[in-house]
């Protein structure tokens, strides 16, 4: 009873920072939204018993990539966005089309998933035996992850670094000494 | 005892959410958000379908996603930068021609 | 309840007499008596600023996006003061016949969790240097959100050294691997242990994390007029000076947990005092963290931004990374 209780309280608040995400025309706004469904995610984490991934959902995604979302919109100083025709005709085909997809999803769900309970703290198992499988049975895909890890830093550096900015300039050696 | 089918609802709500974000939107950043909206949809229902089954593979898998995310974070913020500094705008609707 | 009770006011006037601690420490550095005048030597110089900060005008000024100004000093304080729910005191204790540990909740994943919390922490400056709608607070509020965001990740990496040597994330089970002497006198702390690299890692890391000098260029006064914190006043300004000693505190209490052997120490004297004691020599780590951290203050200038910044990635990272390196081979060959 408290388990579902507890379920509903943080999915309403995650459909609500969801919403909210959509309803707000400031960025800043919608980053905060965002955070807020974050944080009650790590919840509903939590409640299955996925401790670690809860945590790490909290200092990863809303620690840090999020802080970085809010730092973009921060730095590029982003304003209200303005309503064109491309959106208003979006909004009016979109919204309703997606909510009739998602009504009809959440029916066959519900009704007919032939799947069961799920208690609280289901899944078993401390952080060790995370750790045990990311270095034993997905030993490969954690290779790859990390290489690819390199590649977006890599990638970023070299967005950053667009030639004729004023940290270059300053950092050529000066050619007029001889 | 809450029945699977509620997490995977929720997780089909947040999906949608998104999606809906991603069609509507017309910053570029906002659009970005949605992404990630997706992203930890999907998240959820792998977390909800790991605990079902008891299998910890679904818990490694959402580190792969989470990791992903964050690259792909990473990169498509420094692409929106360097799009906003030759074109001096955030809307999605004005960056459609290939040259200025 | 009650636990929660006692820790949060602990932790409101250990804040309060933090400031006076630093303003005593720093003058006597400078060469000038701190604070003197307000009670015996200064004492109550915490509640008169209290007095003041709750009298003072609060004044928000017209141009800031009002709904973040007033959230932004709240979220910094909320998880400022969330994370002394997890740090454990002492031992178990049996007080009225209830036999309890002296930390408001142990979670298996504690450490995790205080990680989170200082995360998410960063938004706090980061709203307040936005919302405030002008150019000072949006530098000082844009370096100091990069500057944390940067040195978190050494301040993680530093501990999962420490981490890997005690096989857990609960912070109690940490401590308690770290009872017992080497050779009979010098203790099983962390740092004699081989993590003394780590603990300088984890001290300077934590010195960027928390804004003090010589990494305060946020909040620097003779360049950035007050930083991200420039306008605001009174009470909110009194919630960030709060947040900003209430993590320097979380941080010292983290170093004592890892590094320093949390409660261990010495026990004599009768039970009582041996139930007490842990709590004391708990305290007299803290305070000689404190201390350090208030002399650096006193002594060192303050880096530039840039210097800062490549301190940070090029030095401090890749060092952290080693040091997780050999402790994991350490670890694995000595298993």
């Amino acid at each position: 009873m408290l388990h579902l209780l507890v379920f509903s309280v943080f999915g309403l608040v995650c459909v609500a920072g969801a919403v909210n995400l959509l309803v707000q025309r400031h960025p800043i706004n919608s980053a905060l939204s965002l955070v807020v469904v974050m944080g009650s995610l790590a919840v509903e984490y939590l409640l299955l018993g996925a401790e670690f991934v809860a945590a790490v959902q909290v200092i990863v995604y809303a620690g840090a990539i999020m802080v970085l979302f809010v730092f973009v919109i921060m730095l590029l100083n982003a304003g209200v966005e303005d309503r064109s025709k491309g959106s208003r005709v979006a909004m009016l085909f979109g919204v309703p089309g997606v909510l009739i997809g998602s009504v009809l999803v959440a029916w066959v769900l519900v009704a007919r998933s032939g799947t069961g309970n799920v208690a609280v703290g289901a899944l078993p198992g401390p952080p060790k035996v995370i750790g045990w499988l990311l270095f034993h049975d997905f030993l490969l895909p954690f290779e790859v992850t990390s290489v690819l890890v390199l590649i977006a830093i890599m990638g970023a550096v070299v967005l950053a670094n667009h030639p004729g900015s004023a940290q270059q300039r300053s950092t050529q050696p000066d050619k007029r000494e001889g | 005892m809450v029945p699977l089918s509620y997490y995977l609802v929720l997780s089909g709500i947040l999906f949608a959410c998104g999606v809906t974000g991603f069609l509507i939107k017309r910053n570029i950043i906002t659009v970005f958000m949605s992404i990630e909206l997706m992203l930890n949809g999907v998240n959820l229902s792998f977390v909800a379908f790991a605990a079902q089954w008891h299998a910890l593979s679904g818990q490694v898998f959402v580190f792969f996603v989470m990791v992903v995310a964050a690259a792909e974070t990473a990169v498509g913020l420094a692409i929106i930068i360097a799009v906003y500094r030759t074109r001096e705008t955030l809307n999605v609707d004005r960056v459609n021609l290939l040259k200025l | 309840m009650i636990k929660i009770a006692i820790a949060l006011g602990v932790l409101l006037t250990a804040v309060a007499y933090t400031v006076w601690l630093e303003r005593k420490v720093v003058g006597h550095i400078q060469n000038r008596w701190g604070p003197t005048r307000v009670g015996p030597f200064g004492l109550l110089q915490p509640l008169a600023d209290g007095v003041k900060f709750i009298f003072k005008e609060d004044l928000i000024p017209p141009h800031v996006y009002k709904p973040l100004f007033i959230a932004a000093p709240m979220i910094a304080l909320i998880f400022a003061l969330t994370s002394i729910s997890l740090i454990p005191v002492g031992n178990w204790i049996t007080v009225f016949g209830i036999h309890t540990p002296l930390e408001i909740v142990d979670v298996n994943i504690g450490l995790l969790v205080v990680l989170g919390i200082t995360s998410l922490g960063v938004y706090g400056v980061a709203l307040a240097g936005w919302s405030s709608n002008s150019k000072y607070s949006l530098l000082g509020g844009l370096r100091a959100s990069a500057q944390m965001v940067s040195y978190e990740i050494s301040l993680g990496l530093s501990l999962v050294g420490v981490l890997i040597m005690a096989g857990s994330f609960s912070l109690r089970d940490i401590v308690d691997a770290q009872g017992g002497t080497f050779w009979g006198f010098i203790p099983r702390w962390n740092i004699f242990h081989g993590q003394f690299v780590a603990f300088f890692i984890y001290l300077m890391a934590a010195y960027a994390e928390t804004n003090r000098i010589p990494f305060d260029l946020p909040e620097a006064e003779t360049e950035l007029v007050a930083g991200y914190h420039t306008e605001y006043s009174a009470m909110k300004f009194a919630m960030f000076f709060m947040a900003e000693y209430a993590n320097m505190i979380t941080v010292a209490c983290l170093a004592t947990l890892l590094f320093l052997g949390g409660w261990h120490g010495p026990l004599f004297g009768p039970p009582v005092l041996q139930a007490i004691l842990p709590v004391f020599w708990f305290v007299a780590k803290i305070f000689a963290f404190l201390f350090l951290y208030i002399w650096v203050r006193g002594t060192l200038p303050r880096f530039r931004y840039d210097q800062l910044m490549a301190f940070g990635w090029k030095f401090l990272l890749p060092l952290a990374i080693a040091n997780l390196v050999i402790t994991a081979l350490v670890v694995a060959l000595s298993a």
